[in-house]
């Protein structure tokens, strides 16, 4: 584990580095059906499992394998594990609480198998095991007569975490990356069972953080600027912090440019295609990505880039040029 | 009770549910969920306070910023302490760790640090703890209790502050201030002094943070002498009587404290409208003047009644205090300001009212202000201005470098009764002169005042008052503007005051006419001869750590604040006296006591918010002199000299005991082969002051504005001062061994002087020009000149540096003809300018 992570050091200390982009909008282009989730396994499942996207990389493998290629082939250098909606928690609306950790392994194996396959000497690729934000918080109640109530706690929330980070690092992802953190209660469980389970193990692997902005305040959907954000979470030492999803390219750029100048460590982004339009779609093209991020790179706000929701392998593409 | 703490200014709110009768953790986890919904309450961050760890990890979970465990320590041993510690570290929070261990809680000195030491380097080496997490609560307990061993705890936590600060970097000091007084339970104004005296001292060891009700703290310097004296003693443990004599003390101040006073303070507000009106402007306060003002108006026809009424007859009241001697300068810049709000607020209505009937206030007559052409310096003017406008008188206020032509244009235009010169700097002088002439040939009759620090009344009375035949009155300060207003600006007045001036004037020429033709009876080359003698031949000058300009940024402010010299920063508010002194003087003890205490509370606003910033660019050059002049050579080969420093020598008639002094003494003659150096300076602390200048006007606070001005000029000089002492021990480092107090500092006790140019030892302005080549400070550190070589921003200083230890500040004073010449040819000027750019300094008459 050791000479990968300062593998992937010694690459951010000279390059700034692609993440893939998004997968939930290439596995739309499959057009799927509930029995293509289902697959022969779970064919008699009690409930719907249309939407599981996370589900594909039991039922899928191949599907999943090739959106991987994909964007390696557009020249990402970090691939994400097919696992944001992995944990048990999130699990749980598919009641595949008890499955969650087959899943995060399965999703492991994939991403590694194809980031092997592209990878050299002088580009080496990188999995990123996926820690997402699950549909729960710890820090918000979701009953407005009790604000005191929460609907799930720290332990279990934690608990969770624990479970899909073994399950990742055994599958072999390179990195942790816990991302999409719209409530920093629940990044900071994540990051106390990640700790839990490098000192139980004695696999270590780094950890990158990335939040999201609700809106235009700059506020995450707790409530913290992004200098508190940075402030909470810094304790976990990660070798990146950064913000995805939510906001378009250029309405991410003061937030990126305000982690830049506090940060101690690496600064990442995966914005979105811009915001999606009425219709749910993303308007922005590759080129218009591609300028805006261009014009970060060279002013170094970053060196680790990638797409959330809308992006495709067009964008990765471009970004690598 | 957590958005009040929060709304009074808490920066951390403890939380703990430790009681008895409480499910703890249920109550924390319940309450931190609470106030998780609340923006106002969590925007600070939390400390999560219980003697129990369960409570406290529970806490931990309920936290999404950065929390603070309250607390951990060894006291359970070296394994609970890694496991809290470690826990809390995963929960990413910081923590307060006790001085306690498995012995018990620390009370010395050695016993605080050593855990400390101990904790440290589990906690940093051990557990890869960010040092900025770790909060030291070295105890603070309760002193004058009457046992001995407890004398000494509160200096032992100072002392111990101290420690922690320098040997075990990046980590914070807190403590529970309260704690410390607590054998004077009961006693408010007791507690309060003991609190803020140890705090003062705290604070200064370096303690970061501390836990205390924050209304129930005495301003250190309001604290009564003889109270602050005696609590001194005890806190700092300095006697072993302290504690009696604090207990005896205490009896007197029984049941006072904070709430009593406040109550005491408020009662005025009982009062009728009027009456309060007064009351504020009187004492300055802002507090509810719009709300009174507005109350009154509702009983007026016109708003204009407000100010003809109750706003007039308190300024009247504070005009008539001032005039007697009753009320101090700074107390009618405040009163000024409550004016100002008051008359800013009325203005709406007035202008509506004004549309309907056409009303105007009549004032007392207008006068026109203004700084000279050349000169920056607007502290004295703006003060003039102040105490006109708090009398009734229009005041235009044309601000600083203003042209003869727009001083002239203007009080036409605007039908000015008045016209008021300022000026700071000697060239200043030259051109009121010119405004005088420019006056009669103009044909204008408006009086014309004349004021400023170079100002004098012989030179008002010399060199202005024959060039223009209406009134032209020097102004002594502030305090004088009144009577002179008032005599000039009155029919049945006026002759009678004009014609008693003129006389006075008359005698004060004649005067000086017959005294002015023996002021110089040496002779340039019996000067000369007469130089101070130095023994060059056993004297190796130290050659400076480096030869060239070095620019120092943003040089820090708190460091220069311990050199401020307060005596002259009374002086600029026309309060006489000396510093400390002037604060218990019988006269004007109390309103200096309170200029110093707003001038303590805002510069540490200006510390903390860097409304200034200190830059500064020093050089050192290889140099000798030749004759009264001072070679600068471009290496140390010495032979090409491409600057050369310009300086005059003493003339007047001294016993032979002591030389004819001139700076260039002071360096090693060329013809001594002697390697010699000489060092240059110029600095600034007025950085950014006209942002926050801007901010006060736009508050109509003159006050401020004009107490800001007086400590940035204070800034520049003590930096200049701690500036001149790095230059001693360490840049050019001729006295590296110099141990002094501020005191001795203040009366230059040190090897070594740095004389400005424009000041006695080298009055002449002009040699700023080759000072400003050599260092460019316009360019380093954006400090410029104008055409009079006023320095802008005003708060700054710039010299040379002599090092040689028989080097000293002297007054060149009256000069001959014979030397003026003599200047002018070395300068390549004609004789007319150098007579022009000395004329203070002139033993003879000039013919115009």
């Amino acid at each position: 584990m050791k000479n990968i992570t300062s593998l992937l050091k010694q690459r951010l200390d000279k390059n700034i580095l692609l993440l893939d982009g998004a997968m939930g909008t290439m596995i739309q282009g499959y057009k799927l059906k509930e029995a293509d989730f289902r697959g022969d396994r779970f064919t008699d499942w009690a409930c719907d499992l249309n939407g599981n996207n996370d589900l594909l990389s039991l039922t899928q493998p191949n599907i999943i394998k090739d959106i991987h290629s994909a964007y390696l082939e557009a020249g990402a250098d970090i691939i994400e594990t097919n696992t944001f909606n992995s944990t048990r928690i999130a699990m749980a609306d598919y009641q595949m609480q008890e499955i969650s950790a087959e899943i995060n392994y399965a999703s492991a194996k994939i991403a590694k198998q194809a980031a092997a396959a592209f990878s050299t000497n002088e580009k080496p690729r990188f999995v990123a095991g996926v820690l997402g934000p699950t549909n729960r918080t710890c820090g918000l109640s979701p009953d407005v007569n009790d604000p005191a109530f929460r609907a799930v706690t720290f332990d279990q929330m934690k608990d969770a975490y624990y479970e899909s980070t073994k399950a990742l690092v055994e599958g072999g992802v390179d990195i942790i990356l816990i991302e999409t953190i719209f409530d920093t209660l629940n990044a900071k469980a994540a990051i106390f069972a990640v700790e839990d389970y490098f000192e139980n193990s004695g696999n270590i692997v780094p950890v990158m953080i990335s939040g999201t902005i609700a809106d235009a305040s700059g506020r995450t959907l707790t409530g913290q600027t992004t200098s508190a954000f940075y402030h909470s979470l810094k304790h976990a030492k990660p070798i990146s912090f950064g913000f995805n999803c939510a906001l378009g390219p250029k309405e991410l750029r003061p937030f990126i440019a305000e982690l830049s100048s506090i940060a101690d460590c690496y600064v990442s982004a995966h914005p979105n295609a811009g915001l999606p339009n009425e219709f749910g779609g993303y308007d922005e093209t590759p080129q218009d990505m591609q300028q805006e991020l261009l014009e970060w790179a060279e002013s170094g706000l970053l060196n680790i880039l990638g797409g959330c929701c809308g992006t495709k392998p067009g964008d990765i593409n471009k970004a690598s040029v | 009770m957590a958005r009040e703490q929060v709304e009074n200014g808490a920066t951390i709110i403890d939380i703990n549910m430790d009681e008895a009768m409480l499910d703890s953790k249920a109550a924390m986890r319940r309450f931190l969920n609470l106030i998780a919904a609340e923006p106002d309450i969590s925007r600070v961050p939390i400390m999560i306070d219980s003697s129990k760890w369960s409570v406290i990890e529970e806490g931990l979970k309920c936290v999404q910023g950065k929390g603070i465990v309250n607390s951990i320590s060894l006291k359970e041993g070296e394994e609970n302490f890694i496991k809290t510690a470690k826990l809390a570290k995963q929960y990413g929070a910081s923590v307060i760790v006790m001085a306690f261990d498995e012995e018990g809680q620390a009370d010395t000195f050695d016993r605080k640090i050593s855990i400390c030491q101990r904790a440290y380097n589990i906690l940093v080496k051990q557990l890869d703890y960010c040092p900025s997490d770790i909060i030291f609560d070295p105890n603070i307990f309760a002193i004058a209790t009457g046992i001995e061993e407890h004398n000494s705890y509160a200096i032992d936590f100072i002392n111990a502050t101290k420690w922690i600060k320098k040997n075990l970097p990046g980590a914070l000091v807190s403590g529970g201030v309260s704690n410390v007084s607590f054998s004077f339970r009961g006693n408010n104004k007791v507690r309060e002094a003991i609190h803020s005296v140890f705090l003062f001292y705290a604070i200064q060891a370096g303690m970061d943070m501390g836990i205390v009700n924050a209304g129930q703290l005495e301003v250190y310097s309001e604290i009564e002498p003889n109270l602050k004296q005696a609590v001194e003693d005890v806190v700092l443990n300095r006697h072993p009587q302290a504690t009696d004599n604090l207990i005896d003390i205490a009896q007197e101040y029984m049941g006072q404290g904070a709430e009593k006073q406040q109550q005491k303070q408020l009662e005025w507000r009982e009062d009728g409208v009027n009456l309060r009106i007064e009351h504020a402007l009187i004492k300055g306060i802002t507090q509810f003047i719009e709300q009174d003002v507005e109350e009154f108006r509702g009983q007026c026809d016109r708003s204009l009644e407000v100010i003809e009424g109750p706003l007039m007859d308190g300024m009247n009241v504070v005009g008539d205090l001032f005039g007697a001697g009753k009320m101090f300068l700074p107390q009618v810049v405040k009163s000024a300001r409550v004016m100002k709000q008051a008359v800013a607020y009325l203005e709406p209505f007035m202008e509506q009212e004004k549309l309907s009937s056409g009303d105007a206030i009549e004032a007392k007559g207008k006068i026109l202000l203004a700084t000279v052409k050349g000169d920056v310096h607007d502290i004295g003017k703006n003060i003039v201005g102040v105490v006109l406008e708090c009398n009734g008188y229009d005041v235009i206020d044309l601000g600083v470098m203003v042209s003869c032509e727009k001083i002239i244009q203007t009080a036409i235009e605007e039908k000015c009764d008045l016209i008021g010169l300022s000026g700071l700097i000697t060239p200043s002088l030259e051109e009121m002169v010119n405004v005088a002439k420019e006056m009669q040939r103009r044909n204008l009759s408006i009086p014309l005042l004349i004021g400023g620090a170079t100002t004098s009344k012989v030179h008002t009375a010399v060199k202005i008052e024959p060039q223009y035949q209406h009134p032209t009155i020097y102004i002594t300060d502030a305090s004088r503007i009144i009577s002179a207003s008032r005599n000039l600006l009155s029919v049945s007045l006026k002759t009678s005051y004009v014609e008693s001036i003129q006389s006075e004037y008359h005698k004060l020429r004649e005067r000086r006419k017959k005294h002015q033709t023996n002021l110089v009876s040496t002779s340039l080359d019996q000067a000369r001869a007469n130089r101070s003698k130095i023994d060059w031949v056993n004297y190796t000058p130290t050659k400076p750590s480096f030869i060239g300009k070095k620019i120092i940024k943003k040089f820090p402010l708190d460091k220069i604040v311990e050199r401020i010299d307060w005596t002259p920063f009374f002086r600029s508010w026309q309060l006489a006296g000396k510093y400390p002194k002037i604060l218990s003087d019988d006269l004007v003890g109390e309103e200096a006591t309170q200029l110093f205490n707003d001038a303590q509370k805002m510069l540490k606003t200006i510390v903390s918010r860097n409304w200034l910033t200190a830059h500064a660019v020093i050089g050192f050059y290889s140099a000798n002199s030749v004759a009264d002049d001072v070679e600068i050579y471009s290496n140390d080969e010495r032979t090409e000299a491409n600057k050369i420093l310009h300086f005059l020598r003493q003339q007047k008639q001294v016993n032979m005991s002591k030389p004819n002094y001139c700076l260039s003494d002071f360096v090693a003659p060329k013809s001594s082969g002697v390697k010699d150096y000489i060092g240059a300076f110029a600095l600034t602390t007025g950085i950014g002051i006209d942002r926050q200048l801007a901010e006060f006007e736009k508050q109509k606070d003159d006050y401020s504005a004009i107490m800001l001005k007086a400590l940035a000029d204070r800034l520049a000089e003590a930096f200049a001062e701690k500036l001149h002492e790095m230059v001693r021990k360490d840049y050019w480092g001729f006295a590296p061994q110099e141990v002094l107090s501020n005191d001795e500092l203040i009366s230059e006790k040190y090897q070594g002087i740095r004389p400005a140019p424009g000041y006695p030892a080298c009055p002449d302005h002009t040699e700023k020009a080759t000072l400003w080549q050599m260092l460019e400070p316009d360019k380093n550190i954006g400090l410029n000149i104008t055409e009079s070589y006023a320095m802008y921003p005003t708060a700054a200083v710039s010299g040379w540096y002599f090092a040689n230890p028989q080097s000293r500040y002297f007054g060149v004073g009256k000069i001959s003809e014979e030397q003026v010449s003599n200047y002018a040819e070395r300068k390549g000027w004609d004789k007319s300018k150098a007579e022009k750019w000395l004329a203070p300094n002139l033993g003879y008459l000039v013919e115009d």
